[in-house]
């Protein structure tokens, strides 16, 4: 089913030097305690970071009980922000495919694209034998989704020695991180303006519309600099 | 609280779930040497930095609760030191919670 190895691998990546690990656990921790404070109970905090592990789309069912927005609001709103999974899967399983893997697992797989484990993947996936990739990559995600179950649970747990002020410097962790991540990622003139006019066109459209800027913003910047990458 | 919170947790894991699940599907037609996997891969990272622009500039929750240049200063000086310590991620991460707390608890 899955090669012990590789999955070993692709686990032990999150104690690399420039693992998300910190950043993961940070914003995690800052979960947890939110959780708490707008009454959930650990079973239900537990099993939220596990079936959906996206932060994002976590802040805002939290955001939603608070106001008690309708389950459909919730559906729309979540579907909205984590949209963007929708472009990092195809940016990633093209790489992953093989043959001798079974379909199913591909489906399954997929749960642990979120933006930590997907950088691990595209940092390394040339250096893994092609037939094991899908193997390393459920590794990676692995421990991704571990490092964020436990720091559910760690935040939980500490929530009401948290101060507002620790929480405000939980929730920067996890932002400035993935913008050295992106600023690291800037080697070609392509992926330079994906990332700059990205920022710079969600911003804008967040003037037009605050629920569809990232996606708006996103699609805008990524074609203009693809367009743009391939005429030079 | 209004709704059942566990119907809340379900609606939000398959509304992620979705994206993730479509985009397996698409994947299967995507060759990686293509214009198309190239483009998806131009998408995925301008709507990450989309998303990341967003929480900075425009936060919900702990974060709007810092003024808007306390922001900023805390990414700038963290990209600064990214990039001094010849790219090493744990120096700016660690600082950015530090120096935001430090920050944000004396202004």
């Amino acid at each position: 089913m899955i090669n012990i190895n590789y999955f070993l691998k692709g686990f032990f990546c999150i104690k690399s030097a420039n693992s998300p690990a910190i950043a993961l656990f940070a914003s995690f921790v800052a979960v947890g305690a939110l959780f708490k404070s707008i009454g959930l109970n650990i079973q239900e905090s537990i099993l939220s970071t596990s079936l959906t592990y996206a932060l994002p789309g976590s802040l805002i069912m939290a955001e939603s009980l608070i106001v008690g927005a309708s389950l459909l609001n919730i559906f729309l709103a979540v579907w909205l922000v984590n949209a963007r999974l929708y472009p990092m899967t195809v940016s990633l399983f093209p790489l992953l495919t093989h043959k001798s893997q079974p379909r199913l697992k591909y489906y399954l797989a997929c749960h642990f694209i979120a933006v930590s484990a997907w950088l691990i993947m595209k940092e390394n996936y040339k250096s893994v034998d092609r037939k094991y990739r899908l193997d390393y990559w459920i590794g990676v995600g692995a421990a991704n989704l571990s490092v964020a179950v436990l720091a559910t649970v760690f935040g939980f747990l500490i929530a009401d020695y948290l101060s507002k002020d620790m929480m405000i410097g939980l929730a920067i962790v996890n932002p400035v991180y993935f913008i050295c991540v992106m600023v690291a990622a800037m080697k070609t003139i392509q992926m330079s303006l994906a990332v700059i006019l990205g920022s710079v066109f969600g911003i804008l459209f967040y003037f037009v519309s605050p629920e569809w800027c990232i996606l708006f913003g996103g699609f805008t910047a990524g074609s203009l600099a693809f367009f743009i990458g391939e005429l030079y | 609280m209004a709704i059942n919170v566990l119907l809340a947790i379900l609606a939000t894991s398959l509304a992620t779930y979705l994206s993730r699940f479509l985009g397996v599907i698409t994947s299967k037609k995507v060759k990686e040497n293509s214009k198309i996997f190239k483009w998806f891969n131009c998408l995925a990272y301008s709507t990450l930095s989309a998303l990341l622009a967003r929480i900075i500039i425009f936060p919900a929750g702990a974060l709007a609760e810092v003024d808007y240049l306390i922001r900023f200063i805390v990414v700038f000086v963290c990209l600064i030191i990214f990039l001094i310590s010849k790219k090493n991620f744990v120096y700016p991460t660690v600082l950015s919670a530090l120096l935001l707390t430090l920050l944000s608890s004396n202004l």
